[in-house]
């Protein structure tokens, strides 16, 4: 099916339609839940409880300066994480660890930044930061050498190194990282490598100048995967491996080198958290930054331009909910459900292209064919 | 244009009348009309896209027609889908076979016209006869109980043949059938159509090779651009006159390739052995020499160690043995990228899979193989406007018929995705040329437009390598031709003299044995790689 791309303008509009038309339905899908649960909330039926819910969650991400600050320190993270999982969709590969990643990025910068606690903060904060993005690296490296020389597939590496991640916080955390005398388990305070405020708008609403780091990312890793020659062979390995083999390009290097570079944003993610919001790493650190970016890198359709909107809307939604439990009595989880219908509707592509007529072509996310293909299908060895 | 072809005019079994069918943007077929009477071959000839499917499809009832009727035996018809179409005697065999390798003649001739014992179990025993029965009527017996993957290609033809006879097909339509058969499988498979025509059934031929319209079709109809532009008699017309009609202007059917002046051995291959994706041999020892200034054609079947024995040359294989060197540099263990630095510009064979990525645009693939190297990128950052303006140039030069540079390359037609690749490789310094099927399922001008090309880089000095599985190309273009059967290259023949039978009977046999398929039947003399 040959699709009018002849305008920027057209061919823009069937880029967004298939995330836009999915967000639209999952909103729509969320609102029915909430008319029919409203009985539980407020005690009678409430027709009104949908659009005070997101009228609720759009004045706590984005109607105060407290509220865009939020919504961005929360999209930072799944921002990183979400570039992290769309430069392997560019190259062909579904990287689940993520989560990992981030974890071992978290861990690395909260130990560096205890050891260098009393260090000048420009030497703390430089070398802590550095810790997080060589973990994660290396937590990218080794599913990548592994698909690289054994075929053996990313996402069963990389879900069973999540595992391993956080066997080995819990160890470390409760072992040789504690701190002493806190009361539960968990590592020192960052102290001089804590990320500092460049706007404080009240308490536990700094913005800290790590959210900063997304303006430089967000554009390096677009120039790389469009400007470069490396990314141009990124691009070629994922759409067609036979293609890049023939063009003399080196399909395991390759790999390698996107899983490691994504496990590199991801610990950079992780080392912001740590130094920014948090100040130390508990035993258990509850996150699911590593599968939200999954749904912030299918939203996006695996863009660097995509992904810094989508990771921003995904923020918005984290940032607004309290004010929406609040406000409108939802819990926080109706956000964990608009999410989850909305990677629903991204992947069950076929309905939002019949509700909204939206045509092929284009407009199909090129993404779920790596999604697809890594469940079931046996190896992919380059 | 001739009218009332025959003087004993019989009844139309089908008509087709003002079929008109839209797609936005394009008409496929506009107002066409065929008529196809009882006993009659028709061949339906046009290039690619020229709605020859289209129209093929809505008599079988994949499509709706916008406009226009159907009639069969002078009654206007409704067809609602294939199952319709077989249940009113339309049937298609398709130039992708549709049968399942792992079953037997008979379960897969069984599929879908089950002929039933009782309410559950199926009487086998009534159809095994009935296909013999078929099958010494129209002169191929075939043993009901060999599995089809064991079969040859020409006999899994006859087996879809058969599945059509089965459901008493009384209109055959036959999608490019010899485009995957040996000259003798042809002529075995003609000498079967014919004799369906002797007994009444009417054929539809589709195809794009002259010669063989000529030598089969009782009356041809020319389609182009949807719109039929001719019908003709075998006896009242000529390949020039039909691949006229075909393309819309003057052809030059065979390449004018002039005399060769050939050089100094530029490729040499010495003792080359080859396994495949599963490590067997299938490249047993190959020697040859190609000089520049010359091509060397390699005609063989395909599936008989080409596409490795290419695949060595340029690198993406790793040889198990011998050697390959080019001028005085030994290039057997090089890679893809080594083999392009030495000059070896490679045009494979699956361009989807190996030649172009779809979904680039088509100036990223213009560069695909020199994407990394100045003018197109400097110090690991692409200029996109030097791409660009190669981009231009090369589809001008070209002739790669495209909206801009920036669509992407899998809206392309086939012709102008393999213009796009020849341009590519060819428009380069380069010292030997790779061409595996460089014109596969191309049409006649664009197979033309390739041929003189190759001529131009021959003459040029560049050294070519042909494998191609249409003898009729090999002919046409090698000063020298090497046969290869089974992974060994039985002979190396002098191009211009090679006769055209002989070369297709070491194709078929390797020079020591009886063709295949002669004796009374089912199999082939030996199991070969099946599947289209």
């Amino acid at each position: 099916m040959r699709v009018d791309l002849r305008t920027p303008l057209a061919r823009a509009r069937s880029l967004i339609a298939l995330p836009a038309g999915a967000i639209l339905l999952a909103f729509i899908v969320g609102a029915v839940v909430m008319l029919v649960s409203s009985p539980l909330v407020t005690g009678h039926f409430d027709p009104s409880l949908p659009l005070r819910t997101y009228a609720a969650i759009v004045e706590g991400s984005l109607l105060s300066v407290n509220a865009l600050v939020d919504t961005v320190v929360a999209a930072t993270p799944l921002i990183l994480v979400g570039l992290a999982v769309g430069l392997g969709f560019k190259a062909g590969l579904f990287n689940i660890g993520g989560q990992g990643q981030f974890l071992m990025g978290a861990v690395a910068s909260a130990a560096a930044g205890a050891a260098l606690a009393h260090e000048s903060p420009i030497v703390a904060i430089t070398l802590s930061v550095l810790a997080g993005v060589l973990a994660g690296a290396a937590y990218g490296f080794i599913p990548g050498l592994l698909k690289a020389y054994t075929g053996a597939h990313e996402v069963v590496t990389t879900i069973m190194l999540n595992y391993v991640g956080i066997q080995v916080i819990s160890y470390l955390i409760t072992g040789p990282l504690r701190a002493q005398g806190a009361s539960f388990a968990r590592s020192p305070d960052v102290q001089n490598a804590e990320l500092p405020a460049f706007l404080n708008v009240g308490t536990g609403h700094e913005a800290h100048i790590g959210i900063l780091v997304i303006l430089v990312v967000v554009p390096a890793i677009s120039w790389l995967l469009y400007r470069s020659t490396t990314g141009f062979e990124i691009r070629t390995v994922g759409a067609n491996p036979d293609a890049a083999r023939y063009a003399g390009m080196q399909p395991r290097r390759l790999v390698i080198l996107s899983l490691t570079v994504g496990g590199m944003l991801a610990g950079l993610a992780g080392a912001i958290e740590i130094l920014g919001v948090s100040g130390y790493m508990p035993a258990a650190y509850a996150t699911n930054v590593g599968f939200d970016a999954i749904t912030v890198a299918l939203l996006g359709r695996a863009t660097p331009g995509g992904i810094f909107f989508s990771g921003l809307l995904l923020g918005a939604l984290r940032a607004g909910a309290p004010l929406m439990q609040v406000k409108a009595g939802v819990p926080v989880q109706m956000i964990d459900l608009l999410q989850g219908i909305i990677l629903f509707f991204l992947t069950a592509d076929v309905i939002v292209r019949f509700v909204f007529r939206v045509r092929a072509g284009h407009a199909k996310l090129d993404e779920l064919q790596t999604v697809t293909r890594s469940y079931g299908s046996g190896t992919g060895k380059p | 244009m001739t009218s009332s072809p025959s003087p004993t005019i019989s009844a139309p079994a089908l008509e087709m009348r003002g079929i008109t069918k839209r797609y936005p943007g394009v008409i496929a077929n506009d107002r066409i009309d065929l008529t196809v009477r009882p006993g009659e071959i028709h061949a339906l000839l046009g290039e690619n896209g020229a709605g020859k499917s289209t129209l093929m499809n809505i008599l079988y009832g994949l499509t709706r027609p916008d406009e226009g009727e159907i009639l069969l035996d002078g009654e206007p018809i409704t067809i609602k889908g294939p199952s319709d179409a077989i249940a009113r005697g339309i049937s298609m065999v398709h130039q992708h076979f549709m049968l399942v390798p792992v079953l037997n003649v008979a379960d897969n001739i069984l599929l879908g016209a089950e002929t039933m014992a009782n309410r559950v179990f199926l009487d086998r025993d009534e159809a095994r006869r009935r296909i013999r029965e078929l099958g010494q009527r129209f002169g191929f017996d075939i043993d009901p109980d060999e599995t089809v993957g064991r079969l040859s290609v020409g006999w899994q033809q006859r087996v879809e043949i058969l599945k059509a006879l089965y459901r008493e097909a009384r209109i055959l339509v036959l999608d490019e059938p010899t485009a995957v058969l040996t000259p003798q499988e042809t002529k075995e498979i003609f000498a079967v159509l014919r004799r369906l025509a002797a007994e009444g059934h009417s054929i539809i031929f589709i195809s794009h090779k002259l010669s063989e319209v000529l030598e089969i079709a009782d009356r041809i109809t020319v389609i182009r651009r949807g719109r039929v532009v001719g019908e003709r008699l075998p006896a009242d017309t000529n390949e020039e006159d039909l691949a006229e009609l075909m393309v819309g202007r003057e052809v030059q059917l065979v390449a004018d390739r002039g005399e060769s002046h050939p050089a100094d051995v530029l490729l040499s291959v010495e003792s080359l052995a080859v396994g495949d994706d599963r490590g067997r041999e299938v490249v047993h020892g190959i020697s040859f020499e190609v000089r520049a200034g010359e091509i060397f054609g390699i005609a063989g079947v395909a599936g008989n160690g080409q596409d490795e024995l290419v695949e060595a040359i340029t690198g993406l294989r790793r040889p198990a043995a011998g050697r390959v060197r080019l001028g005085a540099d030994d290039v057997t263990m090089a890679d893809p990228r080594q083999a392009h630095e030495h000059g070896i510009s490679f045009v494979p064979a699956d361009r989807h899979r190996f030649g172009m990525v779809t979904s680039f645009s088509l100036a990223d693939n213009l560069v695909l193989t020199d994407y990394y190297a100045p003018p197109y990128a400097r110090r690991g950052v692409r200029d996109d406007a030097a791409i660009a303006a190669r981009a231009e140039e090369a589809i001008r030069e070209f002739d790669i018929r495209t909206p801009s540079a920036t669509v992407t390359a899998g809206t392309l037609s086939g012709g102008n995705q393999q213009k796009m690749v020849v341009a590519r490789e060819f428009d380069r310094d380069l010292r030997l040329l790779v061409l595996d099927q460089p014109t596969r399922g191309l049409d006649v001008g664009s197979v033309e437009f390739i041929h003189r090309q190759t001529v131009r880089k021959r003459d040029a000095g560049t050294a070519v390598l042909l494998v191609s599985a249409e003898l009729d190309e090999v002919l046409e273009l090698s000063d020298r031709i090497g046969v290869m059967y089974r992974g060994k290259m039985v002979a190396i023949l002098d191009g211009p003299t090679a006769s055209r039978e002989h070369v297709g009977l070491l194709m078929a046999t390797g020079g020591h044995e009886t063709p295949e398929g002669a004796p009374q039947g089912a199999a082939a003399p030996e199991p070969r790689r099946t599947g289209a």
